[in-house]
């Protein structure tokens, strides 16, 4: 089930369980940046092999390091450019514009019959959204394929244990969040519809559905507001719930405090699973703490603005827009074993001690995948 | 036979009348239709009678004429035809007072049909996407039929206390729309240039007319005491709705809606008050399934059936969707067409024209 091509024979899944975190211990090259908690500093064990004439490299410039790297990789595959193709883009524009889509990944296996029916169909909102705006026909033909793009490309998804998806019935998947902006929830429902044709809906803060345009892709996607009630609603539905309880703590962490698990809130999501008696599966992603290394808040600037963080990254607001580009870093996406709520004694669902004690558990899952994943990963953008 | 007196406020305006006419067909029945002007609408064999709700002659009325049941749709949901916000308010916060002040002394009275809306939940980013009708409004209705709404709940919660043998209902209904329905949010809906909050697509959840009566009827008809939301079960949201009318959208940056609405009340061309804006910003939708076990209710119309009816008795917009798609597909499929034989298919079928 593992779909990413490159890392593919590297490690089997189950080898990384804890306590059995460091597959690749004497690698050169590797990184670790989760393990470099106060306290616990060990720049020697740190020292990738190419950089013995540093020191101490601090964090930032093994990051830059290697985005050099990787900006070196992308220069060289530049050159490689259709030159000839760019210079014929004037002559027919909108077959351009389709041709680039359909490189994009926007799949036009259809007829071009079919193309425009799907144009038509559209324009006359002959289509149809479920009761909280979720437009799959959008989703599937449009949001998606981009989506699995950036996952496969950008981003190399290496996807493991996705056995633990559950192909029918309801889950609540609970992952934890990270890199500023939420592309690893977009990149995370791209996975699962490619792994099991499903499509998970995920849980939101309130602030995305009070801001123009990403309430409303957001709803369009199949994102509803992270509430009790809708989490319930979904789950009796039988869908697939996708949360992210750290909320904006983990989005928004500095890239210091990268791989460590925020609060989990008040575990509201293990109150909403037990209610409805539906496994959890634990999500462990790591590379979305690296697509925006945030070096620094700005507070003062946030609270004008009305949003909950402003980060400052290498490249943002350096280059504005285009430091919103997220760097092209590894990433792995490894779902654990499910976690059964069914055997919890009744009313577990409002039992404050259950209710963290499962809680606790599922955080402590997640944050041990977390530091075992980072092991395997060979570099930050390897 | 023996035949029950039933009392219907505001059946000069659209709903009130078509559920008094739909009422008086039926033999066993003796309906009085109350209002302060002469009905618009046909009322069928319903007696209309000309009394204010908002004095006490109703009171009169009702002892008089032996009323069981009173059906009270005398609010007023917009201020545009009313004669402004004040009078609005007076109408259906004095006017339901007085008529319930009206019901706790009767003694022939025993059961009470009280229309509400949607609007008593509000609309915000914070919402479910479903509101049962345990919950309350995440952000109070800031004005407008929505706020009167909720004072008129309470009012009616404060009788259904001191009466306990009184059967009281009341319809949470969904927003009216189907052929020729005279709605403010009809009235924004059928704009030539429809303006809409940018970057916003607010799910809209309808009740047909019909299926409002059919509702009416039920909790008249039967004892069903409670609170109920009433609509079709489907959403459709804004862009859908204004394609379906071809109506052009204009989109609206957040700090110009709320003077654009005030602009457009003052000229008269749309009345949109702050909670129906919230509305059409934000979306709402309601659970309907309680009075559907309770009554076994099934709506005819869905919301987007409900929208097509309406469009049906609507003028054409200028802005004829499918027309439109059309030329955009046709010129989308002449630019593909030529590129799938380059492409490898080499069908000469794909080369009809």
């Amino acid at each position: 089930m593992i779909w990413m091509d490159d890392h593919r024979d590297d490690h089997e899944p189950g080898k990384d369980q804890p306590g059995q975190d460091q597959p690749a211990k004497d690698q050169p090259g590797q990184d670790r940046p989760g393990r470099d908690q106060p306290g616990q500093d060990q720049p020697g064990r740190d020292q990738p092999g190419r950089d013995h004439d540093q020191e101490r490299p601090t964090e930032f410039a093994r990051l830059l390091t290697e985005l050099g790297g990787a900006a070196q990789r992308f220069v060289a595959g530049l050159r490689e450019l259709p030159v000839e193709e760019l210079r014929t883009l004037g002559d027919d524009p909108l077959r351009e514009v389709i041709s680039l889509g359909s490189r994009l990944g926007v799949d036009w296996s259809g007829t071009a019959d079919e193309l425009s029916e799907f144009v038509r169909r559209r324009m006359s909102g002959d289509y149809a959204v479920d009761e909280f705006g979720f437009d799959p026909e959008f989703t599937t033909t449009i949001v998606l394929p981009a989506l699995r793009r950036l996952a496969r490309i950008w981003f190399r998804v290496e996807v493991q244990g996705a056995e633990n998806i559950p192909a029918d019935g309801a889950a609540l998947l609970v992952s934890n969040h990270a890199g500023g902006l939420p592309i690893d929830a977009l990149v995370l429902q791209s996975v699962i519809y490619d792994e099991i044709e499903r499509h998970s809906r995920t849980l939101g803060a309130d602030l995305v559905f009070a801001t123009p345009y990403a309430g409303d892709f957001a709803r369009k996607i199949g994102v509803t507001l992270a509430c009790q009630e809708d989490a319930e609603r979904l789950l009796g539905n039988g869908e697939l719930v996708t949360v992210f309880p750290e909320g904006f703590k983990g989005l928004g962490k500095l890239y210091t405090e990268r791989y460590k698990l925020q609060r989990f809130g008040r575990g509201g999501f293990v109150s909403a699973a037990a209610r409805a008696r539906v496994p959890i599966v634990p999500i462990s992603i790591i590379g979305s703490e690296e697509i925006y290394p945030q070096i620094a808040h700005l507070p003062g600037l946030a609270r004008i603005l009305g949003v909950p963080y402003l980060p400052v990254t290498p490249l943002f607001p350096l280059l504005g827009v285009l430091g919103m580009i997220p760097l092209p870093s590894k990433w792995i996406i490894r779902f654990g074993e499910q976690i059964a709520t069914d055997e919890l004694p009744e009313g577990a669902a409002d039992d404050p001690m259950v209710v963290f004690n499962v809680t606790d558990q599922v955080r402590e899952t997640i944050q041990q995948t977390l530091y075992a994943l980072l092991g395997e990963r060979r570099g930050i953008f390897g | 036979m023996v035949v029950t007196a039933i009392l219907i406020t505001g059946v000069s305006r659209q709903l009130g009348a078509r559920f008094a006419r739909s009422l008086a067909a039926r033999d066993d029945l003796d309906v009085i239709g109350v209002d302060v002007l002469p009905p618009k609408y046909d009322i069928g064999r319903a007696r209309y009678i000309r009394a204010d709700i908002r004095n006490a002659a109703i009171g009169r009325l009702l002892s008089g004429s032996g009323v069981e049941t009173v059906v009270h749709l005398g609010m007023v949901s917009s201020a545009a035809g009313t004669g402004g916000t004040a009078m609005m308010k007076e109408i259906n916060v004095i006017g339901t007072m007085q008529l319930l002040a009206a019901c706790q002394t009767s003694t022939s009275v025993r059961r009470l049909v009280v229309r509400s809306t949607a609007g008593v939940y509000g609309a915000s980013p914070r919402d479910p996407a479903r509101f049962t009708e345990e919950m309350t409004a995440r952000a109070e209705p800031r004005s407008g039929f929505g706020r009167d709404a909720r004072e008129i709940e309470s009012f009616v919660d404060g009788l259904a206390r001191r009466r306990p043998d009184l059967v009281v209902s009341v319809l949470r209904l969904a927003e009216l729309m189907g052929a020729h329905t005279d709605s403010a949010l009809a009235g924004y809906l059928s704009l030539p240039v429809v303006p809409a909050p940018m970057g916003y697509d607010a799910r809209l959840q309808f009740l047909h007319p019909s299926d409002a009566v059919t509702a009416l009827e039920l909790v008249t008809g039967a004892d069903h005491p409670g609170t109920f939301n009433v609509g079709a079960a489907d959403v459709i949201t804004l862009r859908q709705a204004l394609a379906v009318l071809g109506r052009p959208a204009v989109g609206v940056p957040e700090r110009l809606v709320a003077p654009m609405a005030a602009a457009g009340r003052r000229t008269g061309t749309a009345d949109m008050s702050a909670d129906r804006i919230d509305a059409v910003t934000y979306g709402r939708c309601m659970d309907t399934s309680r009075f559907a076990a309770a009554t076994g209710f099934t709506p005819q119309y869905s919301t987007r059936a409900a929208l097509e009816d309406f469009a049906a008795g609507l003028r054409p917009g200028r802005f004829q969707a499918p027309r439109l798609a059309q030329l955009a597909a046709g010129v989308i499929g002449s630019a593909l067409r030529p590129a799938r034989p380059a492409a490898g298919a080499g069908s000469a079928g794909d080369r009809r024209d």
